[in-house]
């Protein structure tokens, strides 16, 4: 086992050169100057530290084999030299500030936001990402597309097992993309390593990062801090597109937004009928609300309560409605009302209303919904 | 008053020892508080032990296995809390207890009753803590750094558990620290001068200090927790004007000194070993001490290194980043000095030996990586991945606790009056040394292939090297049950008797009484010369 521990070391050293693809045994390169920047320091002091412990350790090991008491000899008793001490004091702190003059370039560049092309509004929650486009009229929610069943090994697992999502966030190549990073409930952070980008999404403040990416391509990342149940099931996936791809595209998720957002209000003359509003209300239930509420709707006792014969999937209808679209301040329950849409959002309450033996009959159209959401 | 006086008058007249339970739920003798620290370290160890055993099970293989996302972060969170608060702390206390008054002469901690009440509230504060698991919603779930909100609005009700159990181990604590500090203070044989004492005396003095200074805090910081969930405060909380970060800052103005307090005393451990063993006086005395009191001062001024992506100003990012990057040189000088001392040594191997050497080395990769984190643009790349884990478990496992166990087989046969089990102890280490680097030596690829720590299920590219990570897991925790085995031979006195120096070279007052040492040592105090 030793020797496999040594190959890999070996591994990691020899691998270091040739980095086109990402590793499994190291930083990536990434596709940005800035990251190509850090793992050039990662390289660096790695093998400052690999020259110091050869030594170092080259010094014990010789102590531990030439001045062995087995060995006959006898012990000397030299201590306290100021000449030595001075120098193992001196020597380290010349080779930190050797280290420290390129971090810190490195880092001033990093932290420069300004002069942006494009800026991003990242906003981290409960377990998602929310990306607007801050030039344009473009804004949605990014949410994990593993399969359920893939992550319970009911299916077979595919190439990207938990790092794909259903709407990846597009960026530009060439362009400065300044991110502006926040979040609706608990601290989440925001990682592209590729970028070599990190950056925590703290409630009520925002944080400023850029990227400038060399190379069209699928990046894909997730969140890197602890923001409760799902913590691990909330990636980040990017697609830079080379401008004029990315110009065609951003006009088109604009005409895209801006038709469905005139569909909705015709929605509001129409009624949909029960099977209909259960069979889509199902759906947005599993991708929206079982996280917490659980698939059979009974919750986690003492954590997230549940819906199944609580007295608000089956009491006022106008409660429940506002408690969906408005959320409750002070908990973890989100505000659906900007998340989902108006057709969504009545089919999910009516299958609360109807599901796990619910059975109040009521069936929930767009325009209650939209007479809670506008205050009506 | 007057009962105190009472009590006082009657102990007088019961000057020996109780049998049984009462002997050791009474007692105020330095050795048997220090035992009993000892054991419940060892417990706490392999409670947390069975928890982190929790964790890698899950992480055999990707997908959801086992335990539910919302227990897995039960099990990583209180895994942490226990392997700090309730194994490494509790386990340097115990050997504070029974060293410090024997290696400067004195018959006994300076404050006897308050040593007893120390040592038992722990047992309860931990007590709370386990049986918040089994309440419904389960026990604390944010991460053993419990950053708010997560552990304000979006927790649960046993959080208020957690609060009060943080609140009793930080009150045992500074107990603790005021009594090694006062006895150190007062209690010296005559000729025992700073610069004469034993370099785990001084290591523990100075942790000692950081202890008093940072355990309050850490009280600060969880009751603010617990007055922004259930009081209505927002100190935490941007929708009342609070400051999510500011948890962060206050957490590791704590943070940071914690870590050297489970460090420092390592440290002192190993300067003690390596020269006895080495046969050769440690290389320079005078720079361990300076080193210890300059890692101890710098503590203070890192901590926010561990929030570097919370999006600091630039000009903080820098200073935090060369402030942390000059805790090496200190560190530095440590590692140097140990290597001096067994130069032109005559080195001998015995087990306590095998473990300091296993800690220099070891820790010493744990400290390249900590410089490595040090760097504020790499660690962006690094931060909260399993990288981090792989360094503070270097550091904490194969530095901390390591030292812990050089400590137990150097001493042992002083407490015991009898040699450890020779065979189990050889099994134990070279068990353990080679599964802890198959457990966390691959944590460094994974995490720099990109995979974040807390997650109970990962990415495909992870999977081999998660599986070697497990099962060197499951080896290391086996090996503990050899340490056990040993453990409860020594208590049996079983074994080949020791003699009063026990090791060759060894050097100290502690070397001077009998093996095993009498109930009552120093009572007339020791001239040093």
């Amino acid at each position: 086992m030793a020797r496999g521990v040594l190959t890999a070391m070996l591994a990691t050293l020899l691998s270091a050169g040739a980095m086109a693809q990402p590793s499994q045994l190291n930083l990536r390169k990434g596709v940005t100057d800035i990251s190509s920047q850090v793992y050039d320091l990662h390289m660096t002091i790695f093998y400052i530290c690999v020259v110091i412990g050869i030594l170092v350790f080259g010094a014990m090991f010789i102590a531990l084999i030439f001045h062995r008491k087995s060995r006959g000899v006898k012990p000397a008793n030299f201590h306290e030299s100021v000449k030595v001490e001075v120098a193992w004091t001196v020597v380290p702190f010349l080779i930190l500030i050797a280290i420290a003059i390129p971090a810190a370039n490195t880092l001033i560049a990093m932290e420069d936001t300004s002069k942006a092309d494009v800026t991003v509004l990242v906003t981290g929650s409960q377990w998602k990402w929310h990306y607007k486009y801050m030039e344009n009229d473009v804004e949605f929610y990014s949410v994990l597309a593993t399969q359920p069943e893939q992550i319970r090994n009911k299916f077979n697992k595919g190439e990207n097992y938990l790092l794909e999502v259903d709407k990846p966030l597009v960026i530009p190549t060439d362009k400065k993309v300044r991110f502006l990073v926040t979040s609706d409930d608990v601290i989440h952070s925001w990682w592209v390593p590729d970028f070599a980008v990190k950056k925590d999404a703290n409630p009520g403040f925002i944080n400023e990062a850029w990227t400038r990416v060399n190379e069209p391509g699928i990046y894909r990342g997730q969140c890197a801090e602890l923001c409760g149940k799902d913590h691990g099931f909330m990636p980040v996936v990017v697609v830079a597109k080379a401008p004029a791809e990315y110009d065609a595209w951003i006009a088109e998720q604009e005409t895209i937004q801006r038709k469905a957002k005139e569909e909705e209000q015709k929605l509001l003359a129409m009624n949909m009928d029960m099977t209909e509003l259960m069979e889509l209300g199902s759906k947005v239930y599993q991708s929206s609300c079982a996280a917490c509420h659980m698939p059979n709707g009974e919750g986690l006792p003492g954590v997230f309560p549940g819906l199944k014969g609580s007295a608000i999937a089956i009491g006022d209808m106008t409660k429940h409605i506002d408690v969906v679209v408005h959320g409750v301040s002070g908990t973890a329950m989100q505000s659906f009302g900007k998340q989902l849409s108006l057709k969504e959002l009545a089919a999910v309450i009516t299958y609360e209303r109807n599901a796990w033996g619910n059975n109040t009959g009521d069936t929930v159209q767009a325009k209650d919904v939209n007479a809670v959401l506008t205050g009506k | 008053m007057s009962t105190a006086a009472e009590h006082l008058h009657h102990d007088e007249h019961h000057d020996h020892k109780p049998s049984g339970i009462k002997r050791w739920l009474y007692t105020t003798n330095h050795k048997d508080i220090g035992t009993l620290y000892l054991w419940f370290a060892f417990i706490m160890f392999l409670i947390g032990g069975a928890m982190a055993m929790v964790i890698r099970a899950e992480l055999f293989q990707p997908g959801l296995q086992l335990v539910d996302p919302n227990f897995f972060n039960q099990m990583t969170t209180v895994h942490g809390l226990i392997m700090v608060f309730g194994a490494v702390m509790p386990a340097f206390t115990g050997l504070a207890n029974w060293m410090v008054p024997l290696m400067i002469g004195a018959p006994d901690m300076a404050l006897p009753r308050m040593n007893n009440w120390s040592f038992w509230i722990l047992p309860f504060a931990f007590l709370i803590l386990l049986s918040s698991l089994f309440l419904e919603g389960g026990g604390p779930n944010f991460g053993w750094t419990f950053y708010a909100p997560l552990s304000t609005t979006y927790s649960n009700d046993s959080t208020a558990l957690f609060v009060f159990s943080v609140h009793i181990m930080g009150i045992s604590s500074i107990m603790g620290a005021i009594n090694v500090i006062v006895t150190i203070f007062n209690m010296r044989a005559p000729g025992m001068t700073w610069m004469k004492m034993p370099l785990f005396v001084w290591t523990w003095l100075i942790t000692a200090f950081l202890l008093i200074a940072v355990m309050p805090v850490l009280a600060g910081a969880v009751t603010m927790v617990l007055t922004d969930k259930f009081f209505g405060t927002s100190f935490f909380d941007a929708a009342g004007g609070g400051d999510p970060v500011l948890f962060q800052h206050i957490f590791w103005f704590f943070g940071h000194p914690e870590v050297y307090i489970m460090i420092l005393p390592a440290f002192g451990i190993i300067s003690q070993i390596v020269p006895t063993f080495s046969r050769k006086p440690l290389f320079g005395y005078a720079s361990m001490v300076y080193a210890t009191a300059s890692i101890a001062l710098l503590s203070f001024i890192v901590w926010a290194h561990h929030m570097f992506t919370t999006g600091m100003p630039v000009a903080a990012e820098l200073f935090f980043m060369f402030a942390t990057m000059l805790i090496s040189v200190p560190t530095g000088v440590k590692v140097f000095n140990w290597v001096a001392t067994m130069w032109r040594g005559a080195i001998t191997f015995e087990i306590p030996m095998l473990f300091s050497l296993a800690f220099i080395v070891l820790f010493t990769i744990g400290g390249f990586s900590g410089l490595m984190l040090a760097i504020t643009p790499v660690d962006f790349q690094y931060h909260d991945t399993y990288f981090v884990v792989a360094h503070f478990h270097y550091v904490l496992v194969t530095g901390a606790v390591f030292s812990i166990m050089a400590a137990v087989y150097y001493w042992l046969p002083k407490w015991c009056g009898k040699m450890y089990d020779l065979g189990l102890a050889k099994w134990h280490f070279w068990c353990s040394l080679i599964s802890v680097n198959v457990l966390f030596f691959p944590m460094h690829f994974v995490g720099l292939a990109g995979m974040p720590r807390r997650i109970p299920d990962y990415a495909l590219q992870f999977a081999d090297f998660n599986k070697w990570i497990s099962i060197g897991g499951f080896a290391f925790g086996l090996s503990q049950l050899i340490f056990l085995a040993l453990l409860i031979k020594a208590c049996r006195k079983q074994g080949e008797a020791a003699t009063d120096r026990v090791w060759e070279g060894a050097e100290g007052l502690e070397w001077e009484i009998p093996s095993p040492a009498p109930y009552h040592t120093f009572e007339t105090p020791p001239v040093v010369k």
